[in-house]
C-alpha cells in the first residue's frame, strides 16, 4: 500500500515539519512495515508550467515525424510572446492544455533544460510527459491536463509533484491499512493526533426504490448497498488532483467512474463496482456458481467456474466474480469521443456496488483461479463491513461532483450483519505477556485508542472496532497494547531452563563424522535432494530396485527433477562433476543428509483438528503417512588422492579410499565393518565392497563403497576412475560397541612370526586373516598383512599373502615352541578354511 | 712385569719415578689435547689410558715398592691417571659436541617446503554456523530437536494455526508430496498425499510440545523448503534455526532477553536488538527481530564518507521472524495456555551467513564448489 504524506496529512494535522522518513519511524514502531519513503519531484526544478498549444507545424523529412509547436504560457516565458517548442509526441492537438518545461528547468535525472537548436529550429524549452517527470510510469505520452488552467501556471504546484510516499508491505492481520483510513489511524495514534475518519459520513436510510439486489448467499455476503447515479457527462474527465493522487498511489487512471471506485477504495478500504446500467439486465443477485457457467472477466479471460465460486448475476447470468473482478460485459465504458461532432459518448448512468464479502471464499475464488486483485487482496484480509453504506455514499458525492451525475433517490441496503465479537480477559493480560506493568488504566485507553469498546473492572469485556476482523483473542489485545506501549520500552530478561542433556547420540555422531572427514580431506557439499528416475537410471539403478521408489513432488520447480532423492550420489556426483568442469581435478566431497525412502504403501496424513491434543493413535498415523527418512553419508572421490610434490609421486584416488572412508565413518561411530565383494549399482562389479556390521546383535548391510562402474562414469561424463561410498548413518549410530572394556597390558615381550600363504586369487583377504586369527589362539596380539604378491613366483591363478603376527602371554615369555606351535595352528586354520598353502613349504 | 716385593726390599722401579709419572702424565694430556677427531680420540685413550698404557703399567708396579714408598708412588700414579680420565672425558665431550653439530648441520632441511599431499577438508559453513548457534543454546540448557523434512500438512501449518485459506499454505510457496508409489500414483497438485516438504522448522516445535515433558527448551535447526528458483539471494532448499520455550510465567521480556544473549554470543558484546510488531499466524504477539550492524554499529547511517556493506548503511540487520507463542498452539499440543506460555524466533542461516561472511551470492552456498567451502575449514 502507498501512502502519499500529503493525502495523510487531509485526516491528521501532522505538524508542518513531519518528514516522511519521521512518520515511517513512528509507523514502524506500531507495527506497519514500511518498506521504502519515496521523495517524488526529488531532482525537479521549475519553471514547469502549463502551457496552451496554439498551433502545430508537422515538419516532415527526419526520421520520425515532428512537431513545432506555439505554445502560450502566460507571462512566464519572460516576455509574454508564446514560446517555440519541438516534440515528438503526437498524442495532443491544437487548443490542448500541456505541461512545458522553461529553459532553465531541470528534470529528474539532471536533464537541464534551454533553448536549443534541433531539427532545424531553436526549441525554447520541452512538452512534457509523466514518465519525464517520474510521476508515474504508466504514461509514455504527453500530459493533457484538463482545459480549466490558466496558460502560465505554475505546473509543480498543480501536479502536486512534491511529495513523499510511504509504501508499506501490510500484514494479513492489518487488512485495515489498505487503506489511507487506516493508515491514517495508526499515524494520529502514533503521534497522538485526532482522527478525521472519512468514513463519519451522513448515510440515507435504505428504502425500497433502489435498484433491484437479491443475496441468496447472505453468510458469504452480508451485506449489499446498490446506489445509482444519473446524468452523467461521458465526457468529464478524472481531475488532476484525484489522478495524481491515484498515480502516487500507484493505481493507473482509466475513466472517471472507474477512477473514483479506485480513489474511495483506497481511502475507504471497500473495494467497489461500478455497473453501467444500461448494460445491467435485471435485479443484481448474488450466489455461488452453478456447475458448468463460465464468465468473461474483465482482462478478457473466459473462466470456468467453480461450485464455491461467489458471483454477481443479473438475469443474463454471472456478471462478476464476487470480490475478484467484474464481467467484460456491465463494465462501464471508456469514454469515446465521435472524430466528427466532438460528441463525447460513454457510460451515463451507473450502479454502485459497496458490499461486503466473506474473506475466506473471495480468498479461495482469488488463488482457485490465480488472480490477486487490488479487491481480493483487500477481502482477504478483511474489509470493514460498517464501511460499505460510507463508501457507497462518497462514491455517488464523488460522481455527482465531478461528473456532474444526479444521485438517485433509490438506496438499496441488503444486511445479514454477524453477532460482534466480545473477548474477555483479565486487565493485567498484557501485563503478563509482556512482562511489565503496565496497569489497568493504561491498558484500557489503548484498547480503546485501537477503536474497542471496553468496559469492566479486573475483567475486561471488549468489543473491537468493525475494522479489526483480526482482533479475536486476549493475545491479540495484549500485541494492540504492548505495540502501543512500544516494543522498545521491552526490558530483557533471562529464562532459566532446567538442566539439558545435551546433544543426543545421534547428533554428536553427526559432528564427528563431518569432523573426521573434513579432517580426512573431504569437503563439505550441501546438495539439493531434487532428482529424476533417468538420474537413478543413469547411476544403473534398475527398475524394481528400492532406490527407484522414490517420493514425488506435485509441484517441482522443474520437471526435470519433480523426485526426491533416495541416495545422496546423484547430488554428490554432480557436485563433482561442476568442479571438476571448474578446474578443480582432485576432489574428495562428502554429504551428510536425509534420503526419502517411501515404500509406497502410505496412507494420505490426515488433518487433525485443533482443538486439543490429537490422540497418540492419530499422530502415529500422521507418521505413518510419511516415508522413511534416515541420514546418511556419502563421499565421492576423483583425480589424485595424493598430490604429486618434493615427496614424491602422486597417489590417485581409488576403491581403497573410499572403503577407507566408510571405515572413518565407522570409526567414529563406535562400530567395525566387515568389508566384503558385492555387485551393487552404481559400483564396478570387481571393485565393489559390501559394508556390514552388527545392529541390534544382527549382521546388517549398512553400505557399500567402492570405484564406480565405468558405465556409470560414462554415462555421467564423471572423471576415469571416480570412486564413492555411502552409507546409512542412523544404522551405524545403533552399531556402537558400548561401553568398551580396558585390555591388560602384559609387560612380558614379544614374539613375531611373518608366514606368506599361497591361496587361490579368488580368496579374499579378510577370510584368510579371519582363519588365522581363529586358529591362532589366545595367544595373537595382533596380525598386520603386509605383502601381496601375485607374479612369477606363485602359480598363475594364486597370490601370495604375507602376514606378520604377533604373539604374546599375560604371564610369561613365550617360549620359541609356544610361538611356533601357536604359528603352526594359524597357519592350518587356513590352510583348512581358505586352501592355503605355505609359501615355500 | 716385576712380583710382588715379598721381601720388602727397595727395589728400584724405573716406571715408578716422579720423572717417569710426570712425562707420561703430559705426553697423555698433549695426545688427548692433540686429537682432532673422535677416533684420535679413541686411539690416544688406548695409548695413555688403555692397559698397556705407561701410567696402567706403572699402577702395576706399585705393589713392587717398599711399604714406605707405596704411598707416595699410589697417590702420584692415581692423580695422573684421574687427570687423564679426567682430561678424555673432556676433549670426548668436546668432540661429541663438535660432531653433533656439524652432523645436525648437514641434516638441515628447509622447513617452508609445502605438504599438500593431501589437500586439506573442510564443512560446509551452514553445517558450522548452525552448530555454534546450537552449542550457544545447549550450554543454556536448551536441548536440540530434529524431525523429519518431508511432513504432514497437519504439524507444518495446522497445529501452527496457519489454517487451509492461509496464503502461506498456497502452491506458490508450499512443495506438495503427490502422494507416495513409484512414479507416484498419487495424482493431481495439492490432491492427495497431505505431506509437504516443510517450509520451515517448526514442525519440530510441534512435535516437541506432543513429545517432552514439559517445561520444553528446544532448538530446531534443519533444512527447509519453498518454492523460489535458485538466483543471487533465494534458494529453495535452505537451513533455518529456530527456537521454542514453554513454561510457566514466560514473557516477552525473556523473549528479548535470549535473543539478545544469542546476538552477543555469536557477533559480540553490547550490540543492542530491536523488535518490531509483526505477524505471524503461529505467535502473538509477534515482532521482527533486527540486530545493530556488528560491523558499523550504526554509524554508518546518514553517513556517506563511511558506507557500510553489512548493512547498506541501514544501521540495522534483519535478523528474522519472533514472537510469543500462540495460545492456539499451545491448545492444538494439549498444553493448557492458562498455566504455561511460550516464546519462539527463528530465522535463515543462509541469510545469517551472508551478513556474518560477506557472502554476496546465495548460489555460493548451494554449489558445493570446494573454493569456496575451504576457507571456512572447520569451525566458524
Amino acid at each position: 500500500m502507498r501512502a502519499p504524506l500529503s493525502w495523510l496529512r487531509e485526516y491528521v494535522d501532522l505538524p508542518a515539519e513531519a518528514t516522511g522518513r519521521e512518520v515511517a519511524e513512528k509507523l514502524i514502531a506500531a507495527g506497519l512495515e514500511v518498506e521504502t519513503v519515496e521523495r517524488t519531484g526529488a531532482g525537479l526544478t521549475g519553471p514547469l508550467v502549463v502551457g496552451e498549444v496554439l498551433a502545430i507545424e508537422e515538419l516532415t523529412g527526419f526520421k520520425k515525424p515532428i512537431r513545432y509547436c506555439r505554445v502560450d504560457v502566460g507571462g512566464a516565458g519572460g516576455t509574454g510572446e508564446p514560446q517555440n517548442i519541438i516534440c515528438g509526441a503526437r498524442n495532443f492537438a491544437a487548443g490542448d492544455k500541456v505541461v512545458v518545461a522553461l529553459p532553465g528547468a531541470v528534470l529528474p535525472g539532471d536533464f537541464r533544460i534551454s533553448a536549443r537548436k534541433t531539427y532545424g529550429r531553436v526549441s525554447e524549452g520541452m512538452i512534457c510527459s509523466a514518465a519525464e517527470l517520474r510521476l508515474s510510469e504508466e504514461h509514455a505520452g504527453i500530459i493533457v491536463l484538463p482545459p480549466e488552467y490558466e496558460p502560465g501556471t505554475d505546473a509543480v504546484a498543480l501536479l502536486e509533484i512534491e511529495d513523499e510516499v510511504l509504501d508499506i508491505a501490510v500484514t494479513p492481520d492489518r487488512g485495515y491499512c489498505l487503506s489511507l483510513r487506516g493508515i491514517a489511524r495508526e499515524t494520529a495514534t502514533a503521534y497522538g493526533l485526532p482522527l478525521r475518519d472519512p468514513a463519519l459520513l451522513d448515510v440515507p436510510a435504505p428504502n425500497d426504490e433502489g435498484y433491484p439486489v437479491t443475496v441468496g448467499d447472505p453468510a458469504a455476503c452480508d451485506r449489499f448497498t446498490a446506489r445509482t447515479v444519473s446524468g452523467l457527462r461521458p465526457g468529464a474527465r478524472t481531475p488532476v488532483w484525484m489522478q495524481r493522487r491515484l498515480e502516487k498511489a500507484g493505481m493507473r487512471t482509466v475513466s472517471l467512474p472507474v477512477d473514483i471506485t479506485n480513489y474511495v477504495m483506497l481511502e475507504l478500504g471497500t473495494p467497489l463496482h461500478a455497473y453501467d446500467r444500461e448494460r445491467l439486465d435485471g435485479p443484481l443477485g448474488v450466489r455461488r456458481a452453478e456447475p458448468g457457467e463460465k464468465l468473461t472477466t474483465l482482462d478478457g479471460v473466459q473462466r470456468a467456474l467453480h461450485p464455491e465460486d461467489l458471483l454477481i448475476t443479473d438475469d443474463s447470468g454471472p456478471i462478476g466474480l464476487a470480490g475478484v473482478m467484474g464481467g467484460a460485459h456491465s463494465e462501464v465504458r471508456d469514454p469515446e469521443q465521435d472524430p466528427e461532432t466532438g460528441e463525447w459518448r460513454g457510460t451515463t448512468e451507473v450502479v454502485i456496488e459497496a458490499a461486503h464479502f466473506d474473506a475466506v471464499t473471495i480468498a479461495r475464488t482469488a488463488r482457485r483461479h490465480g488472480m490477486s486483485t487490488e479487491g481480493s487482496r483487500r477481502w482477504e484480509r478483511g474489509v470493514d463491513p460498517e464501511a460499505a453504506a460510507a463508501a457507497a455514499q462518497r462514491c455517488v458525492d464523488l460522481l455527482v461532483l465531478l461528473g456532474g451525475g444526479t444521485a438517485g433517490p433509490g438506496v438499496t441496503g441488503v444486511s445479514a450483519p454477524a453477532e460482534p465479537v466480545t473477548i474477555t480477559l483479565p486487565a493485567d493480560h498484557p501485563d503478563r505477556v509482556a512482562g511489565v506493568t503496565y496497569g489497568r488504566e493504561a491498558v484500557v485507553r489503548d484498547l480503546q485508542e485501537v477503536g474497542c469498546e471496553v468496559h469492566g473492572t479486573d475483567v475486561l469485556t471488549v468489543t473491537p472496532p468493525s475494522w479489526r476482523p483480526d482482533l479475536t483473542d486476549p493475545n491479540d489485545l495484549a500485541e494492540e497494547v504492548i505495540r502501543l506501549q512500544g516494543y522498545a520500552a521491552l526490558p530483557s530478561t533471562l529464562p532459566r531452563p532446567p538442566a539439558g542433556r545435551g546433544l543426543t547420540r545421534r547428533q554428536r555422531l553427526h559432528r564427528r563424522v563431518g569432523r573426521a572427514l573434513a579432517g580426512a580431506g573431504y569437503v563439505e557439499a550441501l546438495n539439493y535432494p531434487f532428482v529424476s528416475q533417468d538420474a537413478l537410471a543413469r547411476l544403473g539403478i534398475e527398475e524394481g530396485d528400492p532406490r527407484r521408489r522414490t517420493l514425488r513432488l506435485a509441484n517441482p520447480l522443474s520437471d526435470e527433477e519433480p523426485e526426491l532423492r533416495t541416495t545422496l550420489l546423484p547430488g554428490l556426483l554432480a557436485a563433482l562433476r561442476r568442479n571438476d568442469g571448474r578446474g578443480s581435478h582432485d576432489l574428495a566431497l562428502f554429504e551428510t543428509g536425509l534420503v526419502f525412502r517411501p515404500t509406497g504403501q502410505e496412507p494420505p496424513a490426515a488433518v487433525l483438528p485443533v482443538t486439543g491434543r490429537p490422540t497418540d493413535e492419530e499422530i502415529a498415523g500422521l507418521d505413518a503417512a510419511l516415508p522413511r527418512q534416515p541420514r546418511r553419508v556419502a563421499v565421492v572421490l576423483a583425480g589424485a588422492r595424493e598430490q604429486t610434490g618434493w615427496w614424491g609421486g602422486a597417489r590417485p584416488a581409488g576403491w581403497a579410499d573410499a572403503v577407507e572412508a566408510a571405515r572413518t565413518v565407522a570409526r567414529e561411530a563406535g562400530a567395525e565393518l566387515e568389508i566384503s565383494a558385492d555387485r551393487h549399482a552404481p559400483w564396478h562389479p570387481g571393485r565393489c565392497a559390501a559394508l556390514h556390521t552388527v545392529v541390534d546383535g544382527e549382521r546388517t548391510l549398512v553400505g557399500h563403497a567402492g570405484e564406480l562402474h565405468p558405465r556409470v562414469i560414462k554415462a555421467l561424463a564423471l572423471p576415469d576412475r571416480t570412486c564413492a561410498m555411502e552409507l546409512e548413518l542412523d544404522l551405524l549410530e545403533r552399531a556402537g560397541q558400548g561401553l568398551v572394556t580396558a585390555p591388560r597390558i602384559s609387560a612380558f615381550p614379544v614374539a613375531t612370526q611373518d608366514v606368506a600363504l599361497v591361496v587361490d586369487a579368488a580368496v579374499p583377504a579378510a577370510e584368510v586373516a579371519g582363519a588365522l586369527r581363529s586358529g591362532a589362539g589366545e595367544l595373537l596380539e595382533s596380525l598386520r598383512l603386509f605383502d601381496v604378491y601375485t607374479g612369477e613366483q606363485v602359480a598363475a591363478g594364486q597370490k601370495s599373502l604375507a602376514y606378520a603376527l604377533r604373539f604374546r602371554a599375560p604371564d610369561r615369555t613365550l617360549t620359541a615352541e609356544e610361538t611356533g606351535a601357536a604359528r603352526d595352528a594359524a597357519v592350518a586354520a587356513a590352510a583348512e578354511r581358505t586352501g592355503a598353502v605355505l609359501r615355500g613349504a | 712385569m716385576s712380583a710382588p716385593n715379598k721381601s720388602y726390599d727397595p727395589v728400584e722401579v724405573e716406571a715408578l719415578k716422579p720423572e717417569a709419572i710426570d712425562r707420561a702424565r703430559e705426553e697423555a694430556l698433549a695426545a688427548i689435547a692433540a686429537a682432532g677427531d673422535l677416533p684420535a680420540l679413541r686411539e690416544a685413550r688406548i695409548a695413555h689410558a688403555g692397559d698397556r698404557s705407561p701410567l696402567a703399567l706403572a699402577n702395576r708396579e706399585i705393589g713392587a715398592l717398599p711399604p714406605h714408598a707405596k704411598a707416595e708412588a699410589g697417590r702420584r700414579v692415581g692423580q695422573a691417571r684421574g687427570a687423564v680420565g679426567q682430561a678424555l672425558r673432556t676433549r670426548q665431550a668436546e668432540l661429541e659436541a663438535e660432531r653433533d653439530e656439524r652432523v645436525l648441520a648437514e641434516e638441515a632441511v628447509d622447513v617452508s617446503l609445502p605438504y599438500d599431499r593431501v589437500p586439506a577438508g573442510a564443512r560446509h559453513p551452514l553445517t558450522t554456523l548452525m552448530e555454534r548457534i546450537e552449542d550457544v543454546f545447549t550450554a543454556m540448557g536448551y536441548e536440540v530437536a530434529e524431525g523429519p523434512e518431508a511432513e504432514a500438512e497437519w504439524f507444518n501449518f495446522d497445529a501452527l494455526n496457519i489454517s487451509a485459506d492461509h496464503p502461506a499454505r498456497s502452491e506458490s510457496d508450499t512443495f506438495f508430496v503427490a502422494g507416495t508409489g513409484a512414479g507416484g500414483e498419487g495424482g493431481a497438485p495439492g490432491e492427495g498425499s497431505g505431506v509437504v516438504l516443510r517450509t520451515h522448522t517448526s514442525p519440530v516445535q510441534i512435535r516437541s510440545l506432543l513429545e517432552r515433558e514439559l517445561p520444553v527448551y528446544v532448538i530446531c535447526p534443519g533444512r527447509v523448503y519453498r518454492t523460489d528458483e535458485l538466483d543471487a539471494t533465494h534458494t529453495p532448499v535452505f537451513h533455518q534455526v529456530e527456537l521454542l520455550a514453554v513454561d510457566q510465567g514466560l514473557t516477552m521480556a525473556d523473549l528479548k532477553g535470549t535473543l539478545d544473549h544469542m546476538v552477543q554470543s555469536l557477533f559480540g558484546e553490547d550490540l543492542r536488538t530491536r523488535l518490531r510488531p509483526s505477524f505471524f499466524p503461529f505467535t502473538e504477539p509477534s515482532a521482527e527481530m533486527d540486530m545493530v550492524c556488528y560491523a558499523c554499529r550504526g554509524e554508518s547511517v546518514g553517513n556517506p564518507d563511511r558506507p557500510c556493506r553489512v548493512c547498506s548503511s541501514e544501521g540495522w540487520i534483519e535478523l528474522g521472524g519472533c514472537g510469543m507463542v500462540n495460545p492456539r498452539v499451545l491448545t492444538a499440543c494439549g498444553v493448557d495456555p492458562e498455566k504455561y506460555s511460550g516464546f519462539a524466533f527463528g530465522f535463515g542461516i543462509e541469510r545469517m551467513l551472508m551478513f556474518r561472511h560477506n557472502v554476496e551470492d546465495m548460489r555460493d552456498m548451494v554449489e558445493a564448489d570446494v573454493r569456496f567451502t575451504r576457507p571456512f575449514g572447520m569451525e566458524i
